[in-house]
C-alpha cells in the first residue's frame, strides 16, 4: 500500500522544497546542532548515569596514601539515597521539589491567565504593560532572588507591611512561602505573556456567537476562553513545570543552601558534586532525571501537550496548511 | 423588550466603570511587575547608613553604593567581562550553528523531522545538575576549569536548542515563495538561502540572539560549578558571594546597586525591542 501512494502525492507535494537533496542537505544542515548537542547534552546524560553506578574509593593503601580511583558499586548509590541513613534528606528535597512545582505552578497558572485576560481586555496601554511583563522574565533569577531576600529581610519591607517579625529567610514553613512568592512574582507574567498570544488568536466571533447563545462571561471562560487556550496554556504549564523540577538558583540566593526546608534535588546534588561525592551526586541527578522525563512524558501523552505544534512535518502537504489536524493520507489517496 | 436579561452578567453597571474596570486591572499587573523591580532600585540609591529606611523614595539621593560596588577588591568589572564574555561567545556560536539547523527545520522535507523537533526540544529541558556532574568531573581531569570554554560548552546545552526553536518559528513565517522565485532564477539553494533568506531573517536572528544572550547572562549554576577562582566568576556568581565591608552583614546596599547594574542594560534593550521580543518568545507554544 505504501508503494502505491508514494510516486504520485511526494511529487505533487513537497511545497516546502524540493525533492532531490533534501535529505543529505538537512542532514548537513543539521549535524552541527545534532554534534553539539550529542556532546553537551547526550554524553553527559549517559555518563552521569554510568558515573551514578561508580563510587569514590575511599580507602587507605597499606602506606597510609589515599587509593585513587572509583569502585562499580552497582545500583548502591540508589539503594543508600532511598533507604539509606540519609535517605532522609533525600525524601526531604523530593517532597519541597515537588511541592514548589505544584504550588508553583498552580499559582502561576491562575495569575497568568488572569494577567492574559486582563491584557486582552484592555485595548489601549498594552504595550506599555507588555514591557512591565518583562521586566521580571529579563531579572536574572539570581538578582531576583537578593532582591526578594533584600524584601524579606528581618526588618525588610515585607515585614513592615504586614507589621509582624518573621524570619523569613530562615528555616522554616515561611522560607518555602518566601520562594513561592519570588518564584511567582518572576515567572507567571511569563505565563500571562504566552496565554495572551493564544488568547489573541481566538476569532471574536466565537465569542459573539457564544454570547449570542446566551452565555454569560463565566459561561464563556469555561467553555470557550479555556478550552481554546488550552493547548497554549499546556506548553506554557509544561515549560514551567519542567522549570521548577530544577529549581536551584532562587533558593540558594534567598535562603541558602543547606537548608532543609528549602533544599531540592538539583541542591542536594550539587552539594554532593562541590564534595566530590561524583557516584550519589550522579544518581541524585539520575533521579531527577527520571522525574522530570516521567512528568513531561505524562504531560504529553495523558493531557495531549503538543510542543512541537505546527512545527510538525504535515505528511500530505496542501496549499493552505491546515491548523493541527492531519489527514488520514493513506487511505484517501490510495482510494 | 427592556426586561431583565437572563444573565447577571450583562446587566451592564455604569458605563464608564465597566470602562474603566480592564484598565484598573492592568494597572494592577504593572504595579505587580514593577514594583519589587522598583524597590530594588530605590534601594540602591539609598546611603548605605539609611539603608534600612523603608521610605518610597531614597532621601537623600546617594550613588555610594554604586562605587562600592566597583571597588578594586570587589572585582565586578571583571566579572561583568566575564559574562559578557560568556554570554557573547556563547550566543555567537549557537546563532552560528542554530541558524542552519532552524533553516533546515523550517525549510526541508526529511524523514525523522519530528524526531528531531521532538529531541531538540526535549534537550532544553534536561535539568542542568544532571548535565553538569559528570561534565564538572570530565573539565576537571582535562584542567578546563575556571576557563570560559567550561561554562560556554555546558550552556549551550540550554541556549543552542531555544535559539533553534525559535529561529525554526521565524523562518517558517517568511514565505517560501522566495526562495523558490530566487531558485527559479537560477540560484543555488545555498545561494538562496544566503542572499534572499539570510538578509530577510535579519531580524529574526536578531531577537533570537537577545533572548539567547540573557538566558545565557543569567545563568548561574553551571558558571557557579565550573568555576572557583573569583577572576573568573560571572556576574550574577559575583553578586551572589558579595561580602559586606562589617563582617557578617550582608551588603544588601551593594547588591542592589549590582543587580541594577546587571539589570537595567536587559531591561532598557528589552523595551526597546519589546514587541519582537514577545514574538520570539511565544513563537514555538502558538499559530
Amino acid at each position: 500500500m505504501s508503494t502505491t501512494i508514494a510516486g504520485p502525492p511526494a511529487a505533487r507535494g513537497r511545497r516546502r522544497g524540493d525533492v532531490r537533496g533534501s535529505g543529505r542537505l538537512a542532514g548537513m544542515l543539521l549535524s552541527p546542532t545534532v554534534i553539539v548537542l550529542a556532546l553537551v547534552v547526550g554524553y553527559p546524560v549517559i555518563a552521569a548515569f554510568r558515573e551514578s553506578l561508580y563510587q569514590r574509593g575511599e580507602g587507605l593503601d597499606a602506606n597510609g596514601f589515599v587509593v585513587q580511583g572509583d569502585k562499580f558499586v552497582g545500583l548502591r548509590n540508589y539503594t543508600d539515597i532511598f533507604t539509606g541513613p540519609n535517605s532522609g534528606a533525600f525524601w526531604n528535597a523530593f517532597g519541597n521539589t515537588t511541592f514548589f512545582t505544584v504550588v508553583t505552578v498552580v499559582l502561576e497558572t491562575v495569575l497568568g491567565v488572569t494577567m492574559a485576560l486582563v491584557m486582552h481586555r484592555a485595548f489601549r496601554g498594552r504595550g506599555f504593560v507588555r514591557a512591565s511583563i518583562l521586566v521580571p522574565w529579563a531579572i536574572p533569577t539570581v538578582v531576583s532572588g537578593l532582591l526578594w531576600r533584600w524584601v524579606f529581610q528581618a526588618d525588610g519591607i515585607a515585614n513592615a507591611m504586614i507589621g509582624r517579625q518573621v524570619l523569613w529567610t530562615t528555616e522554616g514553613f515561611h522560607a518555602k512561602v518566601a520562594v513561592i512568592i519570588a518564584d511567582t512574582w518572576k515567572t507567571a507574567p511569563f505565563v500571562g505573556l504566552l496565554v495572551l498570544a493564544g488568547l489573541q488568536v481566538i476569532p471574536r466571533e466565537v465569542h459573539e456567537a457564544a454570547r449570542v447563545d446566551g452565555a454569560g462571561a463565566w459561561q464563556g471562560f469555561w467553555r470557550i476562553t479555556l478550552p481554546m487556550v488550552k493547548p497554549v496554556l499546556l506548553v506554557a504549564v509544561l515549560f514551567r513545570l519542567l522549570d521548577v523540577l530544577r529549581m536551584f538558583d532562587l533558593p540558594v540566593v534567598l535562603v541558602g543552601l543547606h537548608k532543609d526546608s528549602v533544599e531540592t534535588l538539583t541542591m542536594i546534588a550539587y552539594n554532593e558534586a562541590t564534595n566530590l561525592r561524583y557516584g550519589p551526586a550522579a544518581a541524585y541527578a539520575t533521579i531527577l532525571f527520571l522525574y522530570v522525563a516521567a512528568v513531561a512524558y505524562a504531560f504529553v501523552k495523558l493531557l495531549g501537550a503538543d510542543i512541537i505544534g505546527d512545527m510538525r512535518q504535515k505528511r500530505t502537504p496542501r496549499p493552505a496548511p491546515p491548523k493541527k489536524k492531519r489527514l488520514t493520507v493513506p487511505a484517501e489517496v490510495a482510494a | 423588550m427592556t426586561a431583565v436579561l437572563p444573565s447577571a452578567s450583562r446587566a451592564r453597571p455604569a458605563p464608564s466603570a465597566r470602562r474603566m474596570l480592564p484598565y484598573a486591572g492592568m494597572a494592577v499587573v504593572v504595579l505587580y511587575c514593577l514594583v519589587p523591580f522598583y524597590w530594588m532600585v530605590v534601594s540602591a540609591f539609598r546611603r548605605p547608613e539609611d539603608q534600612f529606611d523603608n521610605a518610597a523614595l531614597p532621601s537623600p539621593w546617594s550613588i555610594k553604593n554604586f562605587t562600592a560596588v566597583f571597588k578594586p577588591d570587589v572585582g565586578f568589572q571583571r566579572a561583568l567581562l566575564n559574562s559578557l564574555v560568556v554570554a557573547g561567545v556563547t550566543t555567537v556560536i549557537t546563532l552560528l550553528v542554530g541558524t542552519l539547523t532552524a533553516y533546515a527545520l523550517a525549510r526541508l522535507d526529511f524523514r525523522f523531522k519530528n524526531a528531531v523537533l521532538g529531541l531538540i526540544i526535549a534537550t532544553s529541558m534536561f535539568p542542568g545538575i544532571s548535565l553538569i556532574i559528570p561534565l564538572l568531573k570530565l573539565f576537571s581531569d582535562i584542567k578546563w576549569i575556571n576557563t570560559y570554554q567550561a561554562m560556554i560548552v555546558p550552556t549551550l546545552s540550554f541556549a543552542l536548542p531555544l535559539a533553534v526553536w525559535n529561529l525554526t518559528a521565524f523562518f517558517r513565517q517568511m514565505p517560501a515563495e522566495l526562495e523558490q522565485a530566487a531558485m527559479v532564477d537560477g540560484c543555488t539553494r545555498g545561494q538562496a538561502f544566503r542572499k534572499i533568506i539570510v538578509p530577510l531573517a535579519a531580524p529574526g536572528v536578531f531577537t533570537t540572539a537577545i533572548i539567547t544572550f540573557i538566558a545565557a547572562w543569567n545563568e548561574f549554576i553551571i558558571a557557579l560549578s565550573m568555576v572557583n577562582k573569583k577572576e573568573m566568576q560571572t556576574a550574577t556568581v559575583s553578586i551572589s558571594k558579595f561580602t559586606g565591608a562589617y563582617g557578617f552583614d550582608q551588603p544588601f546596599g551593594t547588591q542592589m546597586a549590582a543587580g541594577v547594574i546587571v539589570t537595567v542594560p536587559l531591561v532598557i534593550v528589552v523595551l526597546i525591542f519589546q514587541r519582537r521580543i514577545v514574538a520570539g518568545l511565544t513563537a514555538g507554544g502558538v499559530k
